[in-house]
């Protein structure tokens, strides 16, 4: 029990902050405060990757913001955990259109995330740039405040099929899916392209197991096929290549930007060393400009960025590059003004120069071959760049 | 279709299905041990059994950086593995059944199943805030013994790895020990007297509260031994690894007849090779109209025909005799 005079003072001091922190925020920023939202999973089994955009867009902000305050804003981050789950990215997005102040989302990491949490931005045409999310649908469906900086399946699908055709000259190949938006998508592109090059395709399976792929692999090994596509995410690819390899399977391993992860190697051992991925996410060691920030990563949060977050960092860039030029004329910028704005920025990103087309793709996407060089996951950054392609997002279908 | 590749995998199908089998059959003897005395589904015991597996995995990582794990000879490092996971999960589940189920004894029946899933919450995420803190990862690896992944060929389609005999022969040797347990010595004799009649066991001189603890022991060290042997034999686990092998575990219990330990076992492997061979056949079989991702509609159906036909499990259900 607290005495009286002790609970008394409590209470006034506990009046006064209410009173007193507004103050203290007006002071610094005079004509309020913007703030630039996060959606990534920052908990679970895909948290690595999901962190990475949250501190790129961190750098980011810290990096470009001088300009909004000198115009006498204060420039905040909010990061929401989508958990990798739709469900909950789109109770995160309708807290997100419910803060004002919220003019940019930087998110999501999957597709089948993104895809549900826009609709919900739509509403309110807040912008969201995306850094990570590859699925075709996530721009086709034409919404003015919806962009990426990363490239698109379709082409990551075909440039997969095309790398298993001509350089692996693969003959025959099996390919597994997670079921989700964004892997059993991957998995279709680089089946429809690989079919059209003459790759027999073996097999065709959706599972959402995540350890026991005994029953799954057995008919693979029966087939004996050149190569296996995993469409999904290392969290599920690592364990399945590994009981692969455990199992005495030969073949090939390839798979799609969902690889992309330190935790891939971290989980599956020497069994995925020599695995090719395609990503739509160049490693930052590609990117002359990005080694500053490889750097003042590394100083400030103890470990090497992950893929996606110098998009992340880029994507966080242009947003704020928006924002200033609607606020030039002093006033709080409107969401859709922003929108609008993002659109018109040019930018020459640290992942080379960024510029969105009328739906929202990258003019010119950077698409990559690599293979897992090393054991190690220390050593992710060193994987080999096999092959670079520049491609330009194929024109919608109508 | 190619009868030729059906044939040719049905043995490896077969024993993919017996390996899932037998880690269903252990972390169900869990399930019925504690229904066969307190007629009581306790559903935290799938992360109990998932926190033998990450005391098994913190044992071997801690072995590791000793640069112990690769000079010790591998069965012993093994059993050192399950004898801690058994011990952690077995003196977890005595501690969740004083904390949140006794208490709630002579409550009405539903408030404990309640406590349970409370308390299955609220271990997996204890796990997780543990291993995030600890190690700040949410997938924990097992560290490959190599010993363990060497494959015997049997003939040209069919091998087997060394860990999944291990585990085979760890899950027969288990449930003997369980059996004779149970059947043969003194105290089975008083666990079998509390799970029949309570009251009267308690007149016989019999302390209960110690059975019931007991009763959860041996039911929280199987599953934890099924903890280390699922982590070995399948590599990765994280906080929420436990929660559908438990669900399944649970299934094969009821299926077998809840509170039969015979029939968790026969549970267990039935539903392990429905699932192995929905998994393995499926697609072939329909052409790839159905895939893998229907292997759990496939079994639990054939559960609910079976369960139709025979409401009280393959071998009965054994209900403690009302006086």
């Amino acid at each position: 029990m607290i005495r009286k005079p002790v609970r008394l003072t409590l209470a006034l001091l506990a009046v006064l902050a209410l009173v007193a922190l507004p103050a203290a925020t007006k002071a610094q920023g005079s004509k309020g405060t913007l703030k630039i939202a996060t959606q990534s999973p920052l908990s679970g089994g895909q948290a690595a990757l999901g962190e990475g955009i949250k501190l790129g867009a961190q750098l980011a902000i810290e990096k470009f913001k001088g300009g909004l305050e000198k115009a006498g804003f204060k420039v905040d981050l909010v990061p929401f955990d989508d958990q990798a789950k739709p469900d909950v990215g789109v109770a995160n997005a309708k807290n997100i259109i419910a803060d004002k102040n919220i003019l940019a989302v930087i998110g999501h990491l999957n597709s089948g995330v993104a895809i549900p949490s826009s609709e919900v931005y739509k509403e309110v045409n807040l912008a969201m740039i995306s850094p990570a999310n590859t699925n075709p649908t996530v721009t086709d469906r034409g919404y003015m405040n919806v962009n990426r900086v990363c490239g698109r399946d379709d082409v990551q699908g075909a440039v997969g099929s095309e790398f298993a055709h001509s350089t692996l000259k693969a003959k025959s190949a099996y390919i597994v899916h997670d079921k989700t938006t964004y892997g059993q998508g991957v998995a279709e592109f680089f089946k429809a392209d690989a079919e059209k090059k003459g790759i027999k395709i073996l097999g065709f399976e959706g599972t959402e197991e995540k350890s026991n792929f005994d029953p799954i692999l057995t008919p693979v090994k029966a087939k004996g096929p050149g190569l296996i596509y995993f469409g999904g995410i290392y969290d599920q690819a690592a364990p399945f290549f590994k009981q692969a390899s455990e199992k005495g399977i030969k073949a090939r391993f390839l798979g799609p930007d969902g690889m992309d992860s330190s935790d891939l190697v971290k989980i599956a051992g020497k069994a995925v060393v020599g695995m090719y991925y395609t990503t739509a996410a160049g490693p930052v060691t590609v990117f002359p400009k990005a080694k500053e920030f490889s750097e003042t990563f590394k100083k400030k949060f103890g470990k090497n960025p992950e893929p996606y977050a110098a998009e992340a960092y880029d994507a966080t860039a242009i947003a704020l590059k928006a924002i200033e030029a609607v606020a030039k004329s002093g006033k709080m910028p409107s969401r859709e003004d922003v929108a609008v704005a993002i659109r018109k920025v040019k930018h020459g990103g640290i992942t080379g120069e960024i510029e969105f087309d009328s739906k929202g793709d990258r003019k010119k996407a950077l698409y990559f071959v690599m293979q897992v060089a090393n054991a190690d996951p220390q050593k992710w950054g060193d994987n080999k760049l096999v092959k670079q392609l520049t491609i330009a997002p194929p024109a919608v279908k109508k | 279709m190619d009868l030729q590749l059906l044939v040719d995998i049905f043995p490896q199908v077969v024993l993919d299905g017996i390996i899932l089998g037998f880690m269903y059959a252990l972390i169900a003897l869990g399930y019925t041990m504690v229904y066969g005395v307190l007629e009581f589904i306790n559903f935290a015991h799938s992360e109990i059994f998932i926190i033998g597996a990450f005391v098994g995995v913190e044992l071997l990582l801690g072995l590791q950086s000793l640069g112990a794990l690769d000079a010790v000879p591998w069965p012993l490092v093994l059993l050192l593995a399950l004898l801690v996971g058994m011990a952690g999960s077995g003196l977890l589940a005595v501690t969740v059944e004083r904390v949140a189920y006794r208490p709630l004894r002579n409550a009405p029946r539903l408030i404990p199943l309640i406590s349970a899933i409370g308390v299955s919450f609220f271990l997996q995420d204890m796990i997780r805030l543990f291993e995030s803190l600890w190690h700040n990862a949410f997938n924990l690896v097992y560290p490959t013994i190599d010993a363990l992944n060497v494959r015997l060929e049997l003939t040209r389609t069919i091998d087997v790895p060394v860990k999944s005999l291990v585990v085979i022969l760890a899950a027969l040797g288990m449930l003997g020990v369980l059996w004779v347990l149970v059947n043969r010595t003194k105290v089975g004799t008083a666990i079998r007297a509390v799970a029949e009649d309570q009251a009267a066991a308690s007149l016989m001189g019999i302390n209960v509260n110690r059975i019931i603890s007991l009763t959860f022991l041996i039911g929280g060290a199987m599953g934890g031994a099924a903890g280390v042997l699922f982590g070995v034999q399948y590599g990765l686990i994280n906080p929420y690894s436990g929660f559908i092998p438990g669900l399944k575990a649970f299934t094969a219990a009821v299926l077998g007849g809840i509170g039969n330990i015979p029939g968790a076992m026969l549970g267990g492997i039935v539903l392990g090779l429905l699932e192995a061979f929905a998994a393995s056949y499926l697609s072939l079989l329909t052409g790839g109209a159905f895939g893998a991702e229907y292997k759990d509609i496939f079994a639990f159906s054939v559960l609910i025909l079976i369960l139709i036909f025979r409401p009280r499990g393959l071998l009965g259900e054994v209900v403690r005799g009302r006086a």
